[in-house]
């Protein structure tokens, strides 16, 4: 198959390395070449940040260029709208609806955007938005908000339920997986594609 | 087994595999996972030491004492290890020893970007560069065998996009070699001038035959695809040739970068029509065909600064890039932030409040010169701060004593702060020294330090008192003080820069992501109360904002650290 893209963005600090971790996880069980790309250090402080996973039969480049992505997943709606000229045409934005206020948002010199939603479905985006912060509470901890989103991403993928259960148990700490199925259920029945 | 690991996990894999029995680095973005993976095997000793020259000195010791050593750093850490490379370069090794360096094109958590096979050139020292995990994990294990067949140090050269990517891996088991006895040997191991006068054409004629190795070895390898284009790559540059040209252009693939495979190269030169050498950062393998003779491209089409991808590789090779679409509106910028309850951000705003000039140095605390603190005035490399301003202030007198400090991490402290420091003890400027003690090396992700009390295992070690360090450094006048606290830090501050000699002030609190740290709740903004002044959005704090006029909390950023309460004139803050 021809090498498919997933980028997964957010703010440093929102739990997308695990994240990826359980997606690289799965991808290689299903016998496909695989390759992640991370950030670390200080973009991690509270900035954006990007990780790229790729697979397919023979993966080269570790990077998600401009106008290559499948899928983008973002845990904040500012970084689905940033990262968008990311997306292929006729690519899938999955985004969280949580809003985390940048530094010139906090000082008060910019405002933050509004209907991005709405902005990046007239630019021809197809976007699938939901509040995974509540979920995230709802499975009993609002850290949980990457499971929740792994849940919803999981429709865009042709893996089985099983897989991603499997993935989840091999990478997320025993005590905390029961909260963590939880959240990846409720992330996954949040409405239709 | 196959598995899908980060590039320095896969390095540490490789060391380990090949009976690596010590490690010593100084953590750094983005070297610093292998450490951190290699201290996980209970059969190698691991350490973090005070910095990299410390760490190769060690590794250099231990190789000596016979058994396989390591240590690792990022690009501007081998600056400061470049000591000891050098003249390691003529001693050679007695059991092999690796030393891995990262470099960060795209300066991802860096202050530059500097291009460190420069640094293997310049030392004669052989480097091996690898293009994924695999090969990260294969060249980990080459780099030893080369090592003892060569008697050198050998570099292994990351980047931010082998070291941080995960990709697939076959490892195998470890294999530990005899400790080799250490041989006293005077003419090898003293490198005074008579022998280092012997050494020098050894090392030239250890290039000639590495430059052999290279040649006929599959470190480095040729891949045709016909006859037209003919393209020199290394590191991740081969992966975004590939992935923009498949099959369709002839491929030489460096494996070892220093020495270059001369023979080789103009080999495959003869071969081809039109050669292109793609490579990030500076044009070393094609100044390197240039010399011999070579008609080649390189950076008249490529860019000479940042991480490359393969939207630039193709656009250099004439082949459409891909395109997508943005919203039209300009977006916010996100930079990073000191977080949510970081202890240096009362101190800074206390600084920022006095008007200081804030010579600064390498850490998160580098985020204090970001809006809306701007706090700091300068960053150059670890340690400045403290030598920068004595020099400052020898030239400023009184004009600039009195409103001036150095601010350093801890750990940046131990590193190379303490020389500094010494400075200023021995020759007496007026300064005022800032130790940001977050007890933990922080931007790197939690390392600790000989200032912690805990080693790299996180188990009870050694701890230097740093206010009897600077007692007995001469400091009559050592201060502590809790960068929470903002009446004391202001009080504090401002009675040391009124003083007339030179004074230490610590400020002291954990880093608030460390584990242990307890976390208050977050606190809550009464509106009714609240009268949208902004005096409490002075300080930078991602968890404020103003909602419709009034300050609003961010209940899942916010660690109830109460430094904003601090700012409030009308009470308007209260814990949940």
């Amino acid at each position: 198959m021809d090498t498919r893209n997933i980028m997964i963005v957010g703010v440093g600090g929102q739990g997308s390395l695990l994240a990826s971790k359980i997606l690289g996880y799965l991808i290689l069980n299903e016998g496909f070449d695989v390759k992640v790309s991370e950030v670390h250090g200080m973009s991690q402080r509270g900035g954006s940040v990007v990780t790229y996973v790729r697979y397919g039969d023979r993966v080269y480049s570790p990077l998600v260029d401009e106008g290559e992505a499948d899928v983008i997943v973002s845990f904040e709606l500012l970084e689905a709208a940033r990262w968008m000229k990311y997306l292929k045409s006729g690519g899938q934005i999955v985004t969280n609806t949580q809003q985390i206020d940048p530094m010139p948002v906090v000082m008060g010199v910019e405002e933050y955007p509004e209907n991005l939603v709405e902005k990046m479905r007239d630019k021809g985006a197809k976007v699938d938005a939901l509040d995974c912060l509540k979920l995230a509470e709802e499975a009993g901890n609002i850290k949980a908000v990457n499971i929740v989103l792994l849940g919803r991403l999981s429709h865009y993928f042709d893996f089985s339920k099983d897989a991603w259960m499997k993935a989840l148990e091999a990478n997320v700490p025993a005590k905390l997986l029961d909260i963590n199925k939880r959240a990846f259920d409720l992330g996954f029945k949040a409405g239709g594609k | 087994m196959k598995q899908l690991m980060l590039g320095n996990k896969a390095v540490a894999r490789g060391l380990y595999e090949a009976g690596v029995c010590f490690a010593s680095s100084y953590p750094g973005t983005p070297s610093t996972e292998v450490t951190e993976e290699l201290a996980k095997y209970d059969d190698i000793y691991s350490e973090w030491a005070p910095n990299e020259k410390v760490a190769m000195e060690a590794a250099f010791g231990a190789s000596l004492a016979g058994r396989r050593s390591f240590c690792g750093m990022k690009h501007v850490g081998l600056n400061v290890a470049a000591d000891p490379l050098y003249t390691m370069s003529y001693t050679g090794v007695n059991a092999g020893m690796v030393i891995v360096v990262a470099d960060d094109a795209g300066m991802h958590s860096s202050q530059n970007e500097q291009d460190s096979r420069h640094h293997a050139i310049a030392s004669k020292v052989p480097m091996l560069e690898p293009s994924d995990s695999q090969e990260a994990y294969e060249f980990a294990k080459l780099a030893f065998e080369l090592s003892e067949e060569f008697d050198t140090p050998v570099l292994l050269k990351m980047c931010t996009r082998v070291a941080h990517s995960q990709s697939v891996v076959e490892s195998g088991e470890r294999v530990l070699p005899e400790k080799k006895p250490y041989e006293k040997n005077i003419q090898k191991y003293v490198m005074a001038p008579a022998n280092a006068i012997r050494k020098h054409p050894v090392v030239e004629e250890r290039t000639k035959k590495l430059i052999e190795y290279g040649c006929t070895k599959n470190v480095n390898r040729v891949e045709m695809g016909g006859t037209e284009t003919g393209i020199i790559c290394d590191s991740t540059s081969y992966q975004y040739v590939k992935e923009v040209c498949g099959d369709s252009v002839s491929i030489l693939k460096i494996g070892l970068v220093n020495p270059l495979p001369d023979g080789l190269i103009k080999e495959f030169a003869s071969k081809v029509e039109k050669l292109i050498v793609v490579e990030e950062l500076d044009p070393v393998i094609e100044d390197h065909c240039k010399a011999l003779g070579l008609k080649v491209s390189g950076k008249d089409i490529l860019p000479i600064t940042g991480e490359f991808s393969r939207n630039i590789v193709a656009k250099a090779l004439g082949i459409e890039e891909h395109k997508g679409t943005a919203l039209d509106e300009k977006l916010p910028v996100r930079p990073p932030a000191m977080c949510s309850g970081c202890p240096h951000r009362g101190l800074f705003y206390t600084l920022k409040k006095n008007n200081c000039t804030v010579l600064g140095d390498i850490g998160c605390y580098t985020l204090g010169s970001a809006a809306p603190l701007s706090a700091v005035d300068t960053t150059l490399c670890m340690g400045a701060s403290l030598s920068a301003v004595h020099g400052f202030n020898k030239m400023g007198g009184k004009e600039t004593e009195h409103s001036t400090v150095a601010v350093i991490g801890d750990s940046t402290f131990m590193h190379s702060g303490m020389t500094g420091l010494a400075n200023i003890a021995y020759n007496q400027s007026n300064s005022v020294s800032i130790i940001l003690d977050n007890s933990i090396t922080g931007m790197t992700g939690h390392q600790q330090n000989p200032l912690t009390g805990y080693n790299i295992k996180g188990d009870p070690a050694g701890k230097i008192d740093l206010e009897a360090l600077c007692r007995a450094m001469g400091f009559n006048r050592v201060r502590v003080v809790d960068p929470y606290d903002l009446k004391e830090c202001d009080r504090v501050l401002k009675e040391e820069l009124a003083a007339e000699e030179p004074s230490v002030i610590i400020s002291r609190r954990p880093c608030v992501l460390l584990k242990y740290v307890k976390k208050n709740p977050p606190l809550k903004v009464d509106r009714d109360k609240c009268v949208g002044c902004k005096s409490c959005m002075k300080i930078g704090c991602p968890s404020i904002s103003l909602k419709d006029g009034k300050a609003h909390i961010d209940a899942t950023l916010c660690v109830g650290c109460g430094v904003c309460e601090q700012m409030c004139a009308v009470n308007a803050f209260s814990a949940t």
